[in-house]
This record gives C-alpha cells, sequence and structure tokens, in this order.
C-alpha cells in the first residue's frame, strides 16, 4: 500500500478526546465522527484536510481511551496514514485491527506542516518529496504484518478457524479443561 | 525460569510451556467487557463478520454506564443495542440503570473479578482489576467482538516494571495521591506497552479501594497493566460481602526480571493534584492554593467508592461549601450509593451544599451531570485531565484525591485538607 499526501503535524502525547472528543461519542458513523476529528486543537481540520493527508507526531499518539471512534474519526476525516514516534499502546492495537495504516518511525522533528509525503506501507519506507529525503520505519512484527495482510482482525481469526482443525468460536468452544478461577 | 506475576498469569492462559516478554500471544479470556460506549461497535463488528452466539454468555459483562441514566436519544439507541445484544445472546451479566454502576467499580463488587483471571475490557481503564491480582488490560471495540467469538486475545507480553514503595503514608495520603506521584515521576508513556507492578511494604498495607484507584490510573503512564500481587487484604476482599470468588494466587519469582525498577519514599508524599492538561503535571497540592474553582467532582472509576466518599465526608461534615462552586459527588456503584446514604454519607453532602448522583461516569468525560463552561475550572476525583474531556475545550480539569476534592470546594480554590 502507498499513500501520498500532505502533512499535517502534531505534538506529542495526542490523547483520544483530542482526536474525538467524547461529546461526539453518541454516534458510531465515521463521517459525522470525521466532522469533529482533531478540532479541539486545530479550528475546522476536517474542512481543511484533503483526502489522503497524512498526519505526523512526536511521541504516545493516542494516549487515553480505549475507544476505537478515534481510529474511526480519523478515517472518517480523510487521512490516509499516521507517522509517529511512538503510539499508545491500546491506539496501536486498535489501528492495526480496524486496518488503519500507522508507522513509527525513530524521528519526526524534521517533517513540517505542509511537506509532501510518500509512504509505502510494504517496504516500511518514507519519502519526503519536498525535502528530498528518506526514512526508515519500524518493520511491523510478522504477527502484526500477518493481521495486517488478512484484512484486520476479524478476518484473521476466519482464517485461523478455517486453518485449524480444533472448532474455536462461532458458538464452539475454545476452552479445554484449562482451570476455571470459579 | 523465573517469572514475574504478569508473565505467570499469561502463561496460565495459553497453551505454551515457557513465556517470554516480547512474545505474541494467543490467549484465553476469563472476562470481556463492554460499555454503552464501546460495546455498540463491537457488537455490529459481531454481527458482520457473521457470528451467531458468544463463546460464553457467562463470561461476558455488559456495563451501560457512561452516557446512563441516557443523557439524550442518541445515547439511548447505544444503551439499547447493549440491552438486545444481552437478550439476544442470553448474557448473565448485564446491568440495567438501577443495578448498573461505572463498570470498574461494579465488577469486582460483584465478584466477577479475581485473582489470576485474564480480563479485556473495551475501556482504558480496564487495567482497574490488577488490583486484585489479575492480568486485566484496556482493548478496543474490534478485540472485543473478537473475544465475544472466540474467547480469546491477542497479547504481547509486556516487560515490567517494578515499582516500590516503602514508609508510612501521611494523613490525607492515599492511592491515588501515590499513583498521580508516579506518573509525575515516569510520565504520560513513563510505562509504554509496559506492566507495572506495584509493590513494597507501603502497598502490602494499603487497602483495597487504594489498590483500586493505583492500578486504575496504570493506563495513564502508558501501561498495558497494572498489577498488586494478591494477598490477605485481597483474600478478605474477595471472600467478603457476598462473594465468593476463589482465584488463583500468583506471585512474582524472586529472580524474575524487570526491565526498570523504581523506589519511593511514600513519607515524603504530600497530597497531589495534576494540572491540566496531562496526569503526568502532579505537585503537591499545597503548590495550588491560588487557583480558584467552579466545580469539584467527587467519583469516577477511580475514586468513587465507599472510602472514597467516608474520606470526603470526613473532610465536608458540618461546613457549607463556597457559594460559587457546584459539588457533585457520583457514588460508583448502586450498592455504594446505597450504603452513603446508610452511613449518612448522602445527607453530609447535600448538606454542604452539594449533588448526590446515581452512578454514572457522568462529567469524567464530559458526558453529562456537570459539563463545564467555557474558562471554567474543576478539580476532580478522576483520572484524566485532557484538555476539553470535562466539557468546553478551553475549560481545565485539576485531578486530586477525594480530600483535596472536598476541601477544595469548601474553600473555592485548590486546598489541602488540613486548611479546612
Amino acid at each position: 500500500m502507498k499513500f501520498k499526501g500532505k502533512v499535517w503535524k502534531f505534538k506529542n502525547d495526542v490523547n483520544t478526546d483530542e482526536i474525538i472528543s467524547a461529546r461526539f461519542l453518541n454516534t458510531q458513523d465515521p463521517a459525522e465522527l470525521g466532522e469533529h476529528c482533531m478540532e479541539d486543537i486545530v479550528a475546522d481540520f476536517s474542512k481543511k484536510i484533503s483526502r489522503g493527508d497524512i498526519i505526523v507526531a512526536g511521541k504516545n499518539f493516542g494516549c487515553g481511551s480505549s475507544r476505537e471512534h478515534a481510529q474511526l474519526a480519523i478515517k472518517g476525516a480523510g487521512v490516509s496514514c499516521v507517522i509517529a514516534e511512538s503510539f499508545a499502546r491500546i491506539f496501536y492495537r486498535n489501528a492495526i485491527n480496524v486496518g488503519l495504516p500507522i508507522l513509527e518511525i525513530d524521528s519526526t522533528s524534521d517533517i513540517q506542516e505542509g511537506d509532501y509525503l510518500e509512504v509505502d506501507l510494504d517496504k516500511g519506507t518514507l519519502l519526503n518529496l519536498s525535502e528530498n529525503k528518506e526514512y526508515n520505519a519500524q518493520p511491523l512484527p510478522k504477527f502484526i504484518q500477518e493481521i495486517i495482510k488478512s484484512g484486520g482482525l476479524l478476518k484473521w481469526i476466519r482464517l485461523r478457524q478455517r486453518r485449524s482443525s480444533k472448532k474455536i468460536g462461532y458458538g464452539g468452544q475454545v476452552r479445554k479443561g484449562k482451570r476455571c478461577t470459579r | 525460569m523465573a517469572y514475574t506475576i504478569t508473565e505467570k498469569i499469561l502463561l496460565a492462559h495459553t497453551d505454551k510451556k515457557s513465556i517470554t516478554p516480547g512474545d505474541f500471544i494467543y490467549a484465553k479470556i476469563d472476562l470481556a467487557l463492554g460499555n454503552d460506549i464501546t460495546a455498540p461497535i463491537a457488537i455490529k463488528e459481531f454481527k458482520s463478520a457473521g457470528a451467531k452466539k458468544v463463546f460464553d454468555r457467562k463470561k461476558i459483562a455488559l456495563v451501560p454506564d457512561h452516557f446512563t441514566p441516557a443523557k439524550d436519544k442518541k445515547s439511548a439507541e447505544q444503551a439499547r443495542i447493549l440491552k438486545d445484544f444481552a437478550d439476544e445472546q442470553d448474557i448473565e451479566n448485564y446491568f440495567e440503570v438501577g443495578r448498573m454502576g461505572v463498570e470498574h467499580a461494579l465488577l469486582p463488587e460483584k465478584g466477577l473479578v479475581g485473582p489470576g483471571d485474564l480480563i479485556i475490557g473495551a475501556d482504558s481503564h480496564t487495567c482497574t482489576y490488577g488490583a486484585l491480582g489479575a492480568f486485566s488490560t484496556g482493548i478496543g471495540s474490534t478485540d472485543l467482538a473478537a473475544g465475544f467469538i472466540t474467547g480469546c486475545v491477542w497479547l504481547k507480553v509486556p516487560e515490567s516494571i517494578k515499582f516500590v514503595y516503602s514508609g508510612k503514608l501521611g494523613k490525607w495520603v492515599g492511592g491515588k495521591d501515590l499513583i498521580l506521584y508516579t506518573i509525575g515521576d515516569i510520565g504520560v508513556d513513563g510505562a509504554l506497552y509496559k506492566a507495572m507492578e506495584f509493590t513494597g511494604e507501603t502497598i502490602c498495607k494499603l487497602p483495597m479501594d487504594d489498590r483500586f484507584a493505583m492500578c486504575n490510573m496504570a493506563i495513564e503512564a502508558g501501561g498495558k497493566s497494572g498489577i498488586i500481587e494478591p494477598d490477605e487484604i485481597t483474600r478478605k476482599y474477595i471472600r467478603s460481602e457476598g462473594r465468593n470468588v476463589k482465584g488463583v494466587f500468583f506471585k512474582s519469582d524472586k529472580d524474575a526480571r524487570y526491565c526498570d525498577v523504581r523506589e519511593y519514599d511514600v513519607s515524603k508524599i504530600e497530597p497531589q493534584v495534576s494540572a491540566p492538561h496531562l496526569p503526568s503535571n502532579a505537585r503537591p497540592a499545597s503548590k495550588f492554593k491560588n487557583v480558584k474553582i467552579d466545580q469539584s467532582v467527587i467519583g469516577s472509576c477511580t475514586n468513587g467508592r465507599i472510602t472514597d466518599l467516608r474520606i470526603a465526608a470526613k473532610v465536608l461534615k458540618g461546613k457549607k461549601i463556597n457559594s460559587r462552586v457546584r459539588l457533585v459527588v457520583l457514588p460508583a456503584t448502586q450498592k455504594i450509593y446505597s450504603q452513603a446514604i446508610k452511613e449518612g454519607l448522602a445527607d453530609i453532602f447535600m448538606n454542604s451544599g452539594g449533588v448526590f448522583s446515581t452512578p454514572s461516569c457522568g462529567p469524567c468525560l464530559g458526558g453529562h451531570l456537570g459539563i463545564l463552561a467555557k474558562g471554567e475550572r474543576a478539580i476532580a476525583t478522576t483520572n484524566r485531565n485532557f484538555r476539553g474531556r470535562m466539557g468546553h475545550p478551553e475549560s481545565e480539569v485539576y485531578l486530586s484525591n477525594p480530600a483535596v476534592a472536598a476541601a477544595s470546594a469548601i474553600k473555592g480554590r485548590i486546598a489541602h485538607p488540613d486548611e479546612v
């Protein structure tokens, strides 16, 4: 997967309430959530961005809540990919599980707002077209690549179930004689 | 092979013979939790995956606690999705308004979580149950849907950081202050991807409700989980008030590996206040005496338990709150609500000029029951003070323990409990 887009630059520790304020959480519609994405820290963010634009942030992006509304809002706003120095752990796994492309690079400090980036997810490379610089992203662990290649967690589970001789899930039982706490 | 308590619990929930931090595992879960914000998405995903039945109707908990009693039509629709799913799947642990409570206070109270369990919850503060010696972590709605279907979760085995607390706690200092101080020390990503193990002589004597408050906020340091080795205090809790949880009492091996060890002398720790807009902005409450407040919130999954309410009532008894301040007290569960009435705590709150609300997450995440206007400032016993968390993007939240929140309501500014 390749993406090309304009950079919107964010600070360290962007939290889930900033990505989508809890006051909008009484819906699950990505388009509706997307309209309010980042609006408390960048006024009219959803109106300003173009489809395919890229969020670039410092460390600990997405800290706070476990709500997938954050990923849905980012996708709903039309953002193609999020690049950060690190991600909060629940944000990281949610992004993988719902198929929001993310990449970690060592430092995002010399990527400026308005730069144009080309991201190659498969290769894990990042090209700053404005600065003519290339960055290498941390390769995603194999296990995670497997989930992404399957098309998300639920599809990965289906594939796993098909492959497995043991029947799990879909009303089947997964635990066999294992300790139960009560 | 020497293991931490976290590694032992994870290992016990896989078919593996050994485990190392960094391993990806597919682990069996003892309980999967969702609320009125996160479960609707999980249920939608569950259905779109073509699943017909949950893996075990007794190992799922659905708690409509965030925007309930429904604050508006849309919230009512969200809560309705949980109820319909609970009906359809015959889920035992669905808690309707009136029997409901803030999920992370409710599940331990009901005896649904216990030592040695592996619990996932589509709520970041699911890490709370580590206080009972469980591995417990927040996940997203897709993970929850997957958990509903398979009874399993994928996890990366975390490294552990050991936090050792020694010394005697000062007056008005509790678990909330220890965790705010710790987050202030390591930062909001200081424990990113890690398990936080709280230990030491202070923790061994720490009451259960304080342990819940500590583990509850592990996520605010980026932690995957917080955990305290179960002991006699844990045993007493899980066997009291009609609970009969057995549990498995795991302990960390003496030579278990930690990626970091941090030690604190708690006798030097004063009641803490975290300034906007990060929980890591923690300093002694006495440093904030010039900060005027418009609202004081006592409640939440961090500090809405009975001992929290008792402490607040002790400060407020016979006193009136400042005439320009709103005090909102939200007991975390119906049982705590009822107990607070029986003990006369509700009267103390109301006589002081405060409101005593039905259980709800309410204003903690800016839902309802006390939203801040532009420029307003609150002190709250909640867990997050992110920008706009309790209302207007230009409002502010200061975090504290219940005694400081109560004292501040009286003074109309942030105050140390000794001042009132």
